[in-house]
């Protein structure tokens, strides 16, 4: 993996002023992987949306993350739904007319 | 600006205890919460009127402002300081609060909320708001890949369209959205394809389908036709004794395959066999003729 696209986790830290230990458990739960570099941790930057969205969910909403997970597992369910949804769409207008 | 009425936006009684709107509040927000409802504008906007009813009824300097003075709320000092004046030099006071609620338009109080200005929890940085776009394109013009200018609130973005995107496919254009927060990078465009198909082809994933009429005597007989595709004309033979509903594949004439430069779908051809109409006598003689060898 190219260390360009990767941040570290330290910087996210002082960025959105939340403690290591919350990257650490979305590590835990398998929401975000932690990436160890030379005694450095980092995250890939495709991860940093779901990180805001984590931040989003804990500040605004007081979910825990046992909650954010259920959440994120959902919202992920949904969108392959739609993704679906948008296919049997386009495949039933083969049958129209 | 005109006036919104909070405890209405949190349905609430104009007595209710702080306790009340912070329970409300978080009930609604995790109701209507952006990052629970994408793509969802409805949800959004009454996202930031509970916000910016929360924002005032939570705070209690700020909620007996709002009681007193109503839509002019945020001037209560200044009032405050003309009503002390007025009362030093004539003794009397004009109660300004005004409870003439009325259903208007979403006040500004948060309009910066999600474009980059207003501060949510001390220095925190944001990526800005995610702009969603619908771009309707012609299923002819998304066969290959081209360049198109889209006006995003005001500011022309220049995309390539590659070939073989799918109605309904949304795409993801980084930092084309909103402004950050505090500094923070900004948002993306959430581009969604709407593509209207006006071509006899029908479009499953990457192949294309067609009916194609032919006549009684081609397809008892075989010969040649010529069909039209999004590549050209293209020559086709039809077998003899060829049934009305037989389809024929014609391998890599269908739709370009997304982000896959040079490999396309397939198109399949079901032909329809057309019978003649409105026959003359002697055409009538001869089919019955044909029908007499036919039981024999």
């Amino acid at each position: 993996m190219s260390k360009e696209k990767l941040i570290l986790v330290n910087q996210l830290c002082a960025h959105y002023q939340v403690e290591v230990s919350l990257f650490s458990e979305l590590h835990d739960f398998g929401i975000i992987e932690i990436l160890t570099i030379e005694d450095s941790y980092f995250i890939h930057e495709d991860k940093i949306s779901v990180v805001e969205k984590v931040v989003r969910m804990q500040k605004d909403l007081n979910i825990n993350l046992e909650g954010i997970d259920t959440v994120l597992n959902l919202l992920d369910k949904i969108n392959d739904l739609q993704t679906e949804l948008d296919a049997v769409k386009n495949r039933l207008q083969l049958y129209e007319d | 600006m005109a006036f919104i009425d909070y405890y209405k936006i949190l349905g609430i009684e104009k007595k209710s205890t702080q306790e009340d709107i912070k329970k409300t509040y978080r009930k609604l927000a995790r109701k209507y919460h952006p990052d629970l409802n994408p793509n969802d504008k409805e949800s959004e906007k009454k996202f930031k009127e509970i916000n910016e009813a929360n924002e005032v009824l939570s705070n209690t300097e700020n909620r007996k402002k709002y009681d007193k003075y109503g839509k002019d709320w945020k001037h209560a000092d200044e009032f405050d300081k003309a009503q002390q004046q007025r009362q030093q030099s004539h003794g009397s006071y004009q109660d300004q609060s005004s409870s003439n609620f009325s259903e208007s338009e979403y006040s500004d109080f948060f309009e910066s909320m999600f474009s980059g200005g207003r501060n949510r929890g001390g220095n925190v940085k944001f990526k800005g708001q995610d702009f969603n776009a619908e771009l309707q394109l012609d299923l002819k013009d998304v066969y290959e890949t081209h360049k198109r200018t889209l006006t995003i609130n005001g500011k022309n973005i220049r995309l390539t369209i590659p070939a073989g995107v799918r109605n309904g496919q949304v795409i993801r254009i980084k930092t084309q959205g909103g402004e950050g927060l505090n500094g923070g990078p900004k948002g993306d465009l959430i581009l969604k394809f709407s593509i209207a198909n006006h071509t006899k082809f029908k479009r499953d994933k990457d192949n294309l389908y067609a009916n194609v009429d032919i006549d009684l005597f081609k397809a008892i007989l075989g010969g040649e036709i010529t069909i039209n595709t999004f590549k050209g004309k293209v020559k086709l033979i039809v077998k003899p004794e060829t049934q009305s509903g037989t389809k024929v594949k014609l391998k890599g004439k269908g739709f370009p395959v997304y982000k896959k430069e040079g490999e396309f779908g397939n198109l399949y051809i079901t032909y329809n066999v057309e019978l003649p109409t409105k026959l003359n006598e002697k055409e009538k003689e001869l089919f019955n003729e044909l029908a007499k060898l036919r039981s024999k």
